[in-house]
């Protein structure tokens, strides 16, 4: 019995609790800068596509949502033809991310993207392309290290070696 | 003239509190779960209760092919009928009543025992398992609490000398009686709960086990009618709580009586939606042996204590 009005009278105080509610069209919940969400493709400090076309994305993604295909221009730096993520097979597992060496691919905090029509949520290149570099600024892949395409000489990377002279007997 | 708008005005005020219901009680429930609750239909959301109405009245009203079609159909009446009739009896204020009958008490008793066929018609009416085991709960919760309901206000119309709702408001004027009957009002307040088998005591919807009980197969305004008379029955208990032991509509009287009397009325509404925010449901042997081990011999005791007191004080 006194248990009972005792029950009773705790939970009549959560009268003066705060409410645990968050209004959220109104009131937008915090995400943190790494929080998994939409997935955009980013641009260097040149404005230029990071993506190299490398199809890691697309291996590493286990539900199978990125498809690409591969092309060169004729400075011979690759770039994707076409790149499609399916949103509605997406899982937001960030597997992309972590797989991509040039921080081309990158999950940002929104996640806002319903839509009525299934079709919708298959996202195109011009739909993922951002003019920015995203999270990671001043990474250019090809000032560090790759092929010479006009960016740097052979060797000249940032981490990179000068190139060995095979011919060259000295240690 | 007179007549028709008074039973007007009590249909008005009642069917609006019970309609009223489905938004108050959410609201609360959420306060006191630190939710929000139903608040973007109109303001504060009471658009909701419109909402609701416009929805249960659109919905598909079927009668499942296997049910016994008649008795199905009337049973959500008997259960609106019963309980819109006993406030014919209850006084909301001073000349406000449409009829003051010397058995009230009495009627009100008969017609919450008749609101028990509402219930065992419906759940039998349904043919359908969990329905017949909620609507078999229920007549065995309603009959078992029905029987200490009625000995738990022997002492009210002991004092009151009358059974007679008006007289028995009249007779508080020196005191409310939930002072000395205290026992009596416990023990009708949890027949109460029982008998409108409102939570913790919802054993015969208990969705838990039995899906929804008696109206499990119930859809549409028939539903409706169920819902709603729920919320009558809450409404009823919380109404004759305050005219029995709370005064009824006595109070202060910078305010007029009927106020005094809503008021009184709306708390035990929220009481009855507090227990439900708070409390578990009990087993049905807990809950029958609560009802016949404790409150029955608790009511005869506040039987005899109150009438040995009466017969020493003459």
């Amino acid at each position: 019995m006194i248990s009972i009005l005792r029950s009773m009278w705790l939970t009549f105080l959560h009268v003066f609790h705060k409410t645990e509610t968050v209004e959220y069209p109104e009131v937008k919940p915090y995400l943190p800068p790494r929080y998994r969400g939409r997935i955009i493709l980013t641009r260097d400090a040149e404005k230029k596509e990071r993506c190299v076309a490398c199809y890691l994305c697309a291996a590493a993604c286990p539900v199978d949502c990125i498809s690409l295909q591969a092309t060169e221009d004729e400075q011979g730096r690759r770039y994707p033809e076409f790149f499609r993520i399916n949103f509605s097979r997406c899982i937001f597992c960030g597997f992309c991310e972590e797989a991509c060496p040039t921080y081309a691919i990158q999950l940002i905090p929104d996640f806002e993207m319903a839509e009525y029509d299934r079709q919708n949520m298959v996202y195109e290149k011009k739909h993922l392309l951002i003019s920015g570099e995203g999270k990671y600024t001043g990474y250019n892949f090809y000032k560090i290290a790759g092929v010479e395409i006009g960016v740097k000489g052979k060797g000249e990377g940032e981490n990179e070696e000068k190139p060995v002279d095979i011919k060259e007997l000295l240690p | 003239m007179k007549y028709v708008f008074i039973i007007a005005g009590i249909l008005l005020i009642v069917l609006s509190i019970a309609a009223g219901l489905i938004w108050v009680e959410r609201r609360l429930l959420s306060v006191w779960q630190d939710r929000l609750g139903p608040n973007r239909v109109g303001p504060f959301g009471l658009g909701q209760v419109v909402a609701d109405t416009i929805k249960l009245f659109f919905k598909e009203d079927w009668v499942p092919p296997f049910s016994d079609r008649p008795v199905f159909v009337l049973a959500p009446g008997i259960l609106m009928i019963t309980i819109l009739l006993t406030f014919a009896v209850v006084p909301f204020g001073p000349d406000f009543y449409v009829f003051d009958s010397n058995i009230g008490i009495l009627f009100f008793l008969g017609n919450s025992s008749l609101g028990v066929y509402s219930i065992v018609l419906g759940g039998w009416a349904s043919n359908n398992k969990y329905s017949l085991i909620g609507a078999m709960r229920a007549s065995a919760q309603m009959l078992t609490y029905e029987v200490f309901m009625g000995l738990s206000l022997m002492g009210v119309v002991m004092m009151a000398d009358s059974f007679s709702f008006c007289k028995i408001v009249e007779a508080q004027k020196g005191g409310w009686f939930f002072i000395p009957q205290f026992i009596g009002f416990i023990v009708f307040f949890i027949a109460g709960i029982a008998e409108t088998h409102r939570l913790p005591f919802d054993i015969p919807e208990a969705e838990g086990e039995l899906i929804a009980g008696y109206h499990s197969e119930y859809s549409g305004m028939k539903f409706g009618m169920f819902f709603v008379g729920e919320y009558l029955g809450i409404t009823l208990i919380s109404a004759l709580v305050s005219t029995l032991f709370f005064g009824g509509w006595l109070g202060p009287s910078f305010l007029p009586p009927v106020f005094w009397f809503l008021f009184k009325t709306f708390f035990f509404i929220c009481v009855f939606i507090l227990l439900r925010a708070s409390l578990p449901r009990p087993r049905y042997d807990q809950l029958m042996e609560l009802g016949w081990k404790i409150l029955l011999p608790l009511s005869l005791l506040n039987l005899l204590v109150t009438g040995a007191i009466l017969i020493f004080l003459k």
